[in-house]
């Protein structure tokens, strides 16, 4: 029973060296891909804000969780600002397209 | 065979070791295959875990007594299910568990998620080593549960208190939810260590922190049914350091889950989300290190631990090098949006976290006091129920109506003319129940009324939302009452989740105050023949008699219960005694009325020579209400936890893992 349980431990070592070695026979790329800058991922993050708070409003809007004074006093500015990030993600670094991150 | 359980683990620290230095190394100099093969290392890790406890495991179920744990927690006799669960019975084995759900979780979590953006997770890779290396070499070097010893005839058995469905579910669940807090935890320090502190670690963890604590409440819940049912003193929950121990990373990550959507919404408070995820981490590793190091016996008992000055010091290592990080990147971290106006959703969530951080430091300090106090002036002291409850009361009742106040406010800023609007509903229900209870006598508990008062408006504004949601979609898509309610909570799944958890923590608040403001207890020594009156009920014994069976000697008294005149039951309220163990266990008897969701609890204290009994009866209303928030607290984290695959396209178009005409 010992040798069997030493075979099977050493076996477990040798597959865990495999299995962990594997990636180095990988080829392709050996340095990490280049992802799109901190900066344009603020802006879209930035851009997703400004919409989703749009939306929000228009829900809480109808729901009538805000009147149509606060609404009003509050839909240009969100507009604004997603206006401002739309244009500011176009003017700016390329558009995110579809990397190979694998 | 010890030896290979043993070989497993060795394999398995090395692993973890190996994913530490490669993933720092690879991560540094940014070579894909040097991190993909660290990320490899964790995976296998897992493995290595995995065998290491089928090993334990079939020891277990074999009783191989030449293992010294296998001897010291179960006994021939004991039942097969039983003998699986002594796997968490012990320090060893809960140590080995906690490292096999550690690696499951660490390499669900690389692989997974891979996508969600190559330089975060090469650095997440190397902190979930550490995590990793640090509990494989515990159950290496430190506390082995593949200790061995000359075979014992038989073993010492499993604690009588332990056999007990809910502790075979239990310390699994509340595993699945501290361990489940490394994830976020390691998130956030990889996108602190790369510098990437956008929200994608954010959005990468968000499932593992729900799961987590879904897990770490649920697993708090089936405790306390154990204690109510196992313990037999006619609580749930006692304000035990044991219990608080996963209370408090519970409330830390509950601050969490309300604060990360400030972030995501406004882009604010990136720093107290990262200080919340690590005061979660600490808090789950100081909650295994309180239960498993012996410092709640006596700090003698932690002295000769042999894992407690480990855990402390790897608790201290992670919190000091956490907050060195957190520093050094303070100016990444930096918001650029302010809070408009203090009536507000973002500001209620603000409160609510203020009061969430403020209980667990509360009960934080009521569980340390005493341990500091005897460390430093040797004198023990307790911190009682009093405190705890005064504090509960403090920050639990205003944390109660805030659940009310927060769904009811829009972001950035609410006026005055639709706060009156929204809240005139809500206020008036919660007054009108309010005076039916004090004319009802409920007035004779004040934190009990106001929990009740507070409870109907919470819930009078959950229905609400549910009703003006459906009817708003009703009015965009035309569609049936039961279809636009579908649509609506599968549109919004995390908010309509969120109020079915509120729902859940409304039905928790009232089963807490009426079995705690509104209980009756009475006791007597009865003779045969003899009665005990209760409210209505009318309780008569009838006698005891003993049963012998695979390994206990079970005492059952038969007490006749009465109310209105007629007999409605026939309850057992007993003592087991346990030979192998040399125990004795309390076994009450519980009859629940489902319509009132009332208790009667019966105690056998003991049994006398004379054949009489000292018993006691307990009536706990509304306690069952805490059973049905269990299932309802699920339901909502499930409904919130189900993927969106509108939210994930989105997602995967704004960190450019998808062309964005697909997202069309």
């Amino acid at each position: 029973v010992l040798a069997a349980a030493l075979v099977i431990g050493a076996l477990l070592a040798v597959a865990a060296v495999w299995f962990v070695a594997r990636p180095f026979l990988d080829r392709g790329e050996e340095e990490l891909t280049v992802e799109p800058p901190q900066e344009r991922l603020a802006l879209e993050e930035e851009r997703d804000r400004a919409l989703a708070a749009l939306k929000e409003l228009e829900f809480d809007h109808r729901t009538g969780k805000i009147s149509d004074e606060d609404y009003r006093s509050m839909v240009g500015e969100l507009r604004r600002r997603a206006a401002d990030a739309l244009k500011a993600l176009d003017a700016g670094t390329p558009p995110s397209d579809v990397r190979n991150h694998g | 065979v010890p030896e290979l359980g043993r070989a497993a683990l060795v394999v398995c620290f090395g692993l973890a070791i190996y994913a530490v230095v490669a993933g720092f190394w690879g991560a540094h100099t940014r070579r894909r295959r040097l991190s993909r093969s660290a990320q490899n290392a964790l995976v296998a890790a897992f493995v290595a875990a995995a065998v290491a406890t089928g090993v334990l495991l079939v020891a277990l179920v074999s009783s191989d007594f030449s293992f010294t744990y296998v001897s010291a927690f179960t006994s021939r006799e004991l039942p097969l299910t039983y003998k699986l669960t002594a796997l968490w019975g012990g320090q060893e084995g809960s140590l080995l568990l906690w490292l096999l759900v550690l690696t499951g979780y660490s390499a669900a979590a690389v692989l997974l998620d891979r996508k969600a953006g190559r330089e975060l997770v090469v650095w997440v890779v190397p902190v979930l080593g550490i995590v990793a290396a640090f509990f494989s070499m515990l159950v290496v070097f430190v506390a082995s549960p593949f200790d061995t010893q000359l075979a014992a005839a038989d073993g010492r058995g499993l604690n009588p208190s332990l056999q007990s469905p809910y502790m075979q579910a239990h310390p699994p669940m509340l595993y699945l939810g501290y361990v489940g807090l490394t994830v976020p935890f390691a998130f956030a320090m990889g996108a602190l260590l790369s510098g990437r502190t956008d929200e994608r670690w954010i959005v990468a963890t968000r499932r593992w922190t729900l799961a987590a604590w879904m897990f770490l409440g649920v697993g708090q819940l089936l405790g306390a049914k154990w204690a109510y049912e196992e313990v037999g003193w006619g609580g749930y929950y006692a304000w035990d350091p044991v219990e608080n121990a996963a209370l408090m990373p519970w409330l830390a990550s509950t601050a969490f889950l309300h604060s990360v959507m400030v972030q995501e919404k406004k882009g604010m408070l990136k720093v107290w989300n990262m200080l919340l995820v690590l005061l979660a981490f600490a808090l789950s590793l100081f909650g295994t290190f309180l239960t498993r190091s012996g410092v709640l016996n006596s700090i003698h008992s932690f002295t000769e631990s042999s894992i407690g000055p480990w855990f402390l010091g790897f608790i201290c290592f992670v919190v000091a090098s956490s907050i060195l990080l957190l520093f050094a990147r303070l100016p990444l971290l930096r918001s650029k949006t302010r809070l408009e106006s203090l009536v507000s959703r973002e500001a209620t969530f603000l409160y609510n976290n203020l009061l969430l951080v403020s209980l667990c430091l509360t009960i934080l300090w009521g569980v340390t006091y005493p341990i500091l106090k005897e460390a430093i002036t040797g004198e023990s002291v307790t911190v009682g129920r009093p405190w705890y409850d005064f504090f509960l009361r403090v920050f639990g009742l205003p944390l109660l109506l805030l659940m009310g106040i927060g769904p009811l406010i829009a972001w950035r800023r609410a006026s005055l003319s639709s706060l009156k609007r929204v809240f005139f509903w809500p206020t008036a229900f919660a007054l009108v129940i309010g005076i039916v209870l004090i004319v009802a006598g409920a007035g004779s508990s004040l934190p009990g009324l106001i929990a009740y008062t507070f409870s109907a408006f919470v819930a009078a504004t959950i229905v609400l939302e549910f009703a003006r949601g459906t009817a708003a979609r009703r009015a965009l898509s035309d569609e049936t009452v039961p279809r636009a309610f579908g649509s609506l909570v599968a549109r919004n799944r995390r908010r309509y989740g969120g109020y079915v958890v509120h729902a859940a923590i409304v039905l928790l608040a009232i089963g807490i105050a009426g079995s705690s403001a509104y209980d009756t207890s009475r006791s007597a020594r009865l003779a045969p023949g003899e009665c005990l009156s209760i409210r209505d009920y009318r309780t008569c014994y009838r006698g005891v008699n003993s049963t012998r069976t695979s390994n206990a000697v079970e005492t059952r008294a038969t007490i006749d219960v009465f109310r209105g005149g007629s007999r409605i039951a026939v309850m057992h309220p007993g003592k087991n005694a346990y030979p192998v163990e040399q125990q004795v266990s309390n076994e009450v008897a519980i009859r629940s009325d489902w319509l009132t969701g009332e208790d009667l609890f019966l105690i056998t204290e003991q049994v006398n020579g004379n054949g009489t009994i000292d018993f006691k009866a307990i009536i706990n209303p509304l306690v069952n209400m805490i059973w049905l928030a269990g299932l309802v607290f699920v339901l909502g984290s499930v409904i919130t936890l189900w993927p969106d695959a509108r939210e994930e396209r989105r997602l995967a178009v704004r960190y450019g893992r998808l062309a964005p005409e697909a997202h069309a």
